[in-house]
């Protein structure tokens, strides 16, 4: 018996919820009741729409409940435009979860802060349900969120929650402000300089554009947080997820087995070769 | 495959090397190997030894290759020719599922025979095996059952390579694996080398070594043809027993050696490998690769016909009434734009970008991801190149900028 890594499990969409303009959530269940579902933080899946194609797509669920596969998508393409016009009941395909995961566990002890651009909340999201849920094992826990504008900012309901706890910071920002936005305008590494974490003892799990985890790596070394200490998500070209395909090579790197998450250290150099 | 620990030779006439056809056949193989079709030896599925390239050769340079009428009846007188032994085990387009649509979602199902092939599909993609039924189903016991005759040394160490690909890592291919385990491969020493042939530099050849079941020099004496034959498996030497044989005189042995000897002095192509991954890591913003992208016209044939290269695309596909799908899985170049396209558009959009890519994954990040070099020094890339790009001479010429340089006879650095 040999399975087979390319071929997808059925699940069905139990829920659909619109984020915002462009982005929207999918909640997910097994069609045949395969047990659960596990993964960690920051792990992906690759999602089938029939006929249509297969793209990675991050888990953003909890990782404490595995009856659940959670996913929130941008539409940017093909696949993901016709994603967003299922319905609750339809059937897509998945395999997974594949890649590396968010130092959850190696950052108990110290301060974690957490960086996010746009759509990049979503792979962040499980590292912190799994961080919140385990809350005194970890010093301060900061998230430093940046969207396009007020309309951009996902997962509202969340952020509004946690910014009410007292064991998270929670500071937004956005590139433009519009209505009756009366907070932080600018890139969210302007929010790094005077957030409150002690740089020698801080984890850093940062999530973008490129561009965006580039610069806050150099403004979190500005700090003093330690290249070995800050972690980012990449995103490349994948067709397999299995290392077979070749598309999502960084240097030396698959990042589909690789990564996506890195340390600093180990891809610092790699994002500084242009078209690499 | 058991390693038989026999270091003896033996002898076989030419006349008996249909018996290796019948005896490979006999035992339910395919047998595949080198045969002339459109100015070009090629690996196609082959009925007898007729087919094979008798009396040919083939000249090689950058961006050259012709057949030549040799003066003799060889039949493995030539070198390798555009095909790698990779379109059977990995073949260049082969369907990994279909799906149907219901209700309110879809089944995976068969890969039945009954359905027609598409009318490019190679011989080798017709007996697919069911790979895409479901998770956990066995492998179909018809899949295909391939003998691989002519293999060259670079090709075994090509297809070494490839395994570490396929089923070296967390995730086997199940495409691979079944055809791979199946195939039995008798492997031809070089009787000469081709122009752009450098396996000598990387340490690939010309004599094969391991990984084939029966190894064979072709040896032509004027009133002689024969083969001396190595066994490197049981089954090997199985199929040996079905051909009449006779140990080899140790002359013979001594000639067969000489003549991959003399071979490896025949080199038309020579590449330094010495701290070769450093180099190239060392030199990712070389003008070079400006001049290179100058010339390279991306249309991914170094690609094509390199026997290691392993990337692939897969296309999801549906028939007009929407209620069929089908993934195809395509042989997929780094050359091209898709290829590394992400929302927004390609991380390697230059010409320069997409060269470096490809000659430092096979020089150099291959070493960091499977421990080996990805290149066997076969010389297609630069014989197939259109316009005469010499990967041998690329590295050359990064090497001599380097502010330390000197030539390899000073000794490494």
């Amino acid at each position: 018996m040999m399975s087979d890594p390319m071929i997808p499990r059925q699940y069905r969409i139990s829920r659909v919820r619109r984020e915002t303009a462009d982005t929207f959530t999918l909640e997910l269940t097994p069609v045949q009741d395969e047990g659960t579902f596990s993964f960690a933080p920051g792990q992906f899946n690759m999602l089938y729409v029939f006929g249509v194609g297969e793209i990675p797509i991050s888990i953003s669920g909890d990782p404490a409940n595995p009856r659940t596969v959670v996913h929130t998508t941008r539409v940017v393409g093909t696949v993901t435009r016709a994603m967003g016009t299922l319905k609750r009941g339809d059937v897509l395909g998945v395999r997974g979860p594949f890649g590396s995961h968010w130092p959850v566990e190696e950052a108990e002890g110290n301060d974690v802060v957490i960086v996010a651009g746009g759509i990049g909340l979503a792979p962040l999201r499980p590292a912190l349900f799994y961080i919140l849920s385990r809350r005194e094992k970890y010093g301060r826990v900061v998230l430093l969120y940046g969207a396009r504008t007020p309309e951009d900012i996902l997962y509202r309901r969340e952020l509004g929650r946690w910014r009410a706890q007292f064991d998270l910071d929670v500071y937004v920002t956005v590139d433009r402000a519009t209505g009756g936005w009366r907070g932080n305008v600018g890139v969210v590494t302007t929010l790094i300089p005077r957030a409150p974490f002690d740089p020698l003892n801080t984890v850093a799990m940062v999530c973008g554009p490129e561009v965006m985890m580039r610069f806050t790596a150099l403004e979190l070394r500005k700090r003093g947080v330690g290249a070995d200490n800050i972690f980012l998500s990449m995103e490349r070209n994948m067709k397999c997820a299995v290392g077979f395909c070749g598309h999502c090579q960084f240097g030396p790197t698959f990042v589909c087995k690789d990564g996506p998450v890195f340390p600093y250290r180990r891809v610092k150099d790699l994002l500084a070769i242009w078209e690499l | 495959m058991t390693q038989a620990q026999t270091f003896e030779r033996f002898i076989f006439d030419r006349q008996y090397f249909l018996s290796l056809f019948e005896a490979l056949t006999r035992r339910g193989y395919c047998v595949v190997g080198p045969t002339v079709c459109d100015g070009a030896i090629v690996y196609q599925e082959l009925t007898s030894p007729d087919d094979l390239p008798i009396g040919w050769t083939d000249q090689q340079d950058g961006g050259t290759y012709r057949l030549k009428r040799r003066n003799d009846q060889a039949l493995f007188g030539y070198v390798v020719g555009p095909h790698s032994w990779k379109k059977f085990l990995f073949p260049p387009r082969i369907r990994l599922f279909r799906a149907r649509r219901t209700e309110r979602g879809f089944n995976i199902v068969l890969n039945d025979v009954a359905s027609p092939p598409a009318p490019d599909t190679p011989y080798s993609a017709l007996n697919d095996p069911p790979s895409g039924i479901s998770p956990s189903i066995p492998i179909h016991p018809t899949a295909p059952k391939f003998a691989f005759i002519g293999v060259r040394s670079c090709e075994l160490h090509a297809i070494a390579i490839q395994d570490k690909v396929f089923l070296g890592g967390a995730y086997v291919d199940p495409t691979y694996k079944v055809r791979r385990e199946n195939a039995f491969i008798v492997a031809v020493n070089c009787g000469q080398a081709g122009g752009t042939c450098f396996c000598a530099s990387m340490n690939t050849g010309p004599k094969a070594t391991v990984g084939f079941d029966l190894a064979l020099t072709e040896i032509l004496e004027p009133a002689r043809h024969y083969f001396v034959v190595e066994v490197g498996t049981d089954r090997g030497a199985a199929v040996l027993q079905d051909i009449p044989h006779r140990p080899a005189h140790i002359e013979e042995v001594q000639l067969a050696e000489e003549i991959v000897a003399r071979t490896a002095r025949q080199m038309g192509r020579q590449l330094d490998t010495t701290d070769i991954k450093e180099l190239l890591y060392r030199n990712y913003e070389h003008p070079r690769w400006d001049q290179v992208a100058a010339r390279c016209l991306t249309c991914a044939n170094c690609t094509m016909v390199c026997p290691t290269c392993f990337c692939s695309t897969v296309e999801d596909v549906t028939d007009l009434t929407g209620e069929h799908a089908e993934r195809w899985r395509t042989w997929d170049s780094c050359f091209t734009m898709d290829f590394s396209y992400i929302h927004g558009g390609s991380v390697r959009a230059s010409a320069k970008a997409r060269y470096r890519q490809w000659m430092t994954h096979k020089l150099a990040t291959w070493i960091d991801q499977f421990g080996t070099s990805g290149c066997v020094g076969c010389g297609r890339c630069i014989t197939w190149c259109p316009v005469a790009i010499d990967i041998t001479e690329e590295v050359r010429a990064i090497r001599a900028s380097e502010p330390n340089h000197k030539e390899k006879t000073d000794g490494n650095t």
